[in-house]
């Protein structure tokens, strides 16, 4: 088995008195990984307490590579090489297309720069200059996954990046993932959306009030609509 | 960022005629109504008084500008309350004096300092400007960073900062106004205008150079993306792995730059005084409210405003009443915010 890129050892996090991870454990590996689960159980706590936003307040142990990432400011975590993309894209209304590329510089050397990323994205291309609060949300999502990447990060975080996209850009953005995956970077995925959860990870993680409920696998939660029902409480919509 | 303002800006041209003017908004029309036509009146009857008011009210605003363009840097875009920004203003001045005087040795009988060289005047000036600069740096790494969006502890901790400042410098400067010398011949012939005083066009001078200087550092630097970006959502900034603290440190040490920049300028123009502090204070606060926060175009326009204020009421107002010229300057506020809460180029953020 190979050394995981991500390994959360206890996390913890609270929202005052409220508890809202609890004591959650598990490894990303070479595979991605989605954690799933309702609205409120947590999901979006668990990848600010990964960035160590405040808030939540957080504990616990998270290792990127085998280093030690808890702990540190978020702009250090997010520089050791974790490519945030946060729910609701959260663009600068100020800067435009363009801009929001060129903030961005890693510390390290890598593939991706301002250019990999028009090619990888055309329709940003066809935007650069006018501002983000413009496009579309498809090119929304692209230009916040675009710029989590000239972070060169070893794992991509991404927290609900289909919420509000029709089906056919869902698709663009699952096939892109997947593009990611075999080039190497590490995807941890944040769903609702079993179909998107399902054909971007096979290890599914399913979080219920906080804390990991049961791990399992696309194949068995594909197989069985009766588990759908238990953890997710949504039936899944053929599409 | 521009493309949106101009979205903006057409829906609120668009919108404007179909808006119900209340009768605060309508009563203030017809005083400002008033007071252009006063001014008209004026003018026409002398047209050098005039122009020489005009040219007074623009040279002014040049040094409001300088002033508030940091003060919108500190407080419009990074939103830390600086209520020291007065104290660094007058600091610049106080610093450039002292320094002077010192260059200089002056006639201990006359109160005037004897006329500067070039090197006697930029050497204070550099002097001044970097170590007000660098007090800010500390004043910001002390007792400022470690309360990021506290405003009320900003507020205190500034304020007990501009006391403190205050009292030492009439320990060490004395209640007295007094003059930096300039190494430049002090007034020039102008058409129209007559002799004017060359150290205003100067400041003039400099205030635009400053202006375009920012514009380009925030609308053309990675820098300048960061500062925008951080008004949009600062928390996102750092978890793109950008320290936002370091961001914090240069726009305050630039800003503290620009108060004291300001301060030997107008101790140039006019004197180092000591009440300074609280009036510059007060005057980039109602630019920066005026124009926008976080707005250059609004500070420079709120400056404008302001300025050409000061200058006409100084003249133009009845004798009577020309003590409460002050007032004019809040009046210029409550019509602002009465008409665009957000002031001229402000959005809600």
């Amino acid at each position: 088995m190979s050394e995981p890129i991500l390994s959360i050892r206890g996390l913890n996090a609270h929202y005052g008195a409220a508890h809202v991870v609890q004591d959650v454990s598990f490894d990303v590996l070479d595979e991605p990984v989605c954690v799933i689960g309702r609205n409120g159980m947590g999901k979006t706590s668990l990848c600010r307490a990964l960035m160590n936003l405040d808030p939540p307040t957080a504990s616990g142990t998270v290792l990127l590579d085998g280093q030690e990432i808890s702990g540190k400011a978020p702009y250090a975590i997010a520089r050791a090489g974790i490519g945030y993309v946060p729910q609701g894209r959260k663009l600068f209304q100020s800067l435009s297309v363009d801009e929001h590329l060129r903030m961005i510089k890693s510390p390290r050397q890598g593939r991706w720069s301002p250019a990999a990323i028009y090619e990888l994205f055309p329709r940003l291309a066809e935007r650069k200059k006018i501002s983000a609060t413009q496009l579309s949300g498809g090119e929304q999502q692209m230009l916040a996954i675009g710029r989590a990447l000239l972070l060169q990060p070893r794992l991509l975080l991404m927290d609900e990046p289909s919420e509000g996209l029709a089906p056919r850009i869902v698709e663009e953005l699952v096939e892109s993932l997947k593009g990611f995956v075999r080039e190497g970077t590490g995807v941890l995925l944040v769903e609702q959306n079993l179909g998107v959860a399902t054909s971007v990870a096979e290890r599914l993680v399913v979080m219920v009030a906080g804390a990991v409920f049961t791990e399992t696998t696309a194949t068995a939660m594909n197989a069985d609509p009766e588990l759908q029902q238990r953890f997710l409480g949504v039936t899944r919509v053929e599409g | 960022m521009s493309a949106n303002e101009g979205l903006k800006a057409k829906h609120v041209a668009t919108a404007g005629p179909r808006v119900s003017w209340s009768k605060g908004t309508i009563f203030l029309l017809a005083v400002l109504a008033v007071a252009v036509l006063g001014i008209g009146i004026q003018a026409a009857s002398d047209a050098t008084l005039f122009a020489q008011i005009t040219l007074n009210g623009l040279t002014l605003a040049g040094l409001y500008f300088i002033v508030a363009s940091g003060f919108t840097l500190i407080f419009g875009l990074m939103r830390v309350v600086n209520m020291a920004h007065g104290s660094f203003y007058m600091l610049g001045g106080i610093i450039a004096f002292l320094v002077q005087e010192r260059m200089l040795k002056p006639d201990p009988t006359s109160f005037d300092l004897p006329t500067a060289t070039f090197g006697s005047f930029v050497l204070p000036l550099v002097i001044a400007t970097f170590s007000v600069a660098l007090l800010g740096l500390i004043i910001q790494q002390v007792f400022l960073r470690w309360n990021q969006g506290q405003e009320l502890r900003q507020a205190l901790i500034t304020i007990a900062i501009s006391i403190i400042v205050a009292d030492q410098a009439v320990a060490r400067f004395g209640g007295i106004a007094k003059e930096i010398s300039v190494p430049i011949e002090r007034s020039i012939e102008l058409p129209i205008v007559g002799n004017y005083g060359t150290m205003r066009l100067v400041m003039l001078l400099v205030a635009v150079v400053v202006g375009l200087l920012l514009l380009g550092l925030i609308t053309r630097t990675r820098f300048g993306m960061i500062v925008r970006a951080g008004v949009d959502d600062r928390q996102m900034v750092t978890a793109l792995g950008i320290d936002i603290q370091k961001v914090f440190a240069v726009a305050f040490l630039l800003g503290a730059f620009l108060a004291g920049l300001a301060g030997v300028l107008g101790g140039s123009v006019n004197s180092v005084n000591k009440a300074d502090d609280g009036k510059f204070l007060l005057i980039s606060l109602v630019i920066v409210i005026v124009g926008g926060m976080g707005s250059l175009t609004g500070a420079a326009i709120g400056a404008l405003l302001l300025g050409l204020i000061d200058s006409y009421s100084d003249v133009y107002l009845p004798d009577a009443i020309t003590n409460y010229g002050v007032l004019l300057t809040f009046f210029l506020l409550v019509f602002v915010l009465a008409v665009r809460p957000y002031g001229l180029f402000g959005r809600p953020g």
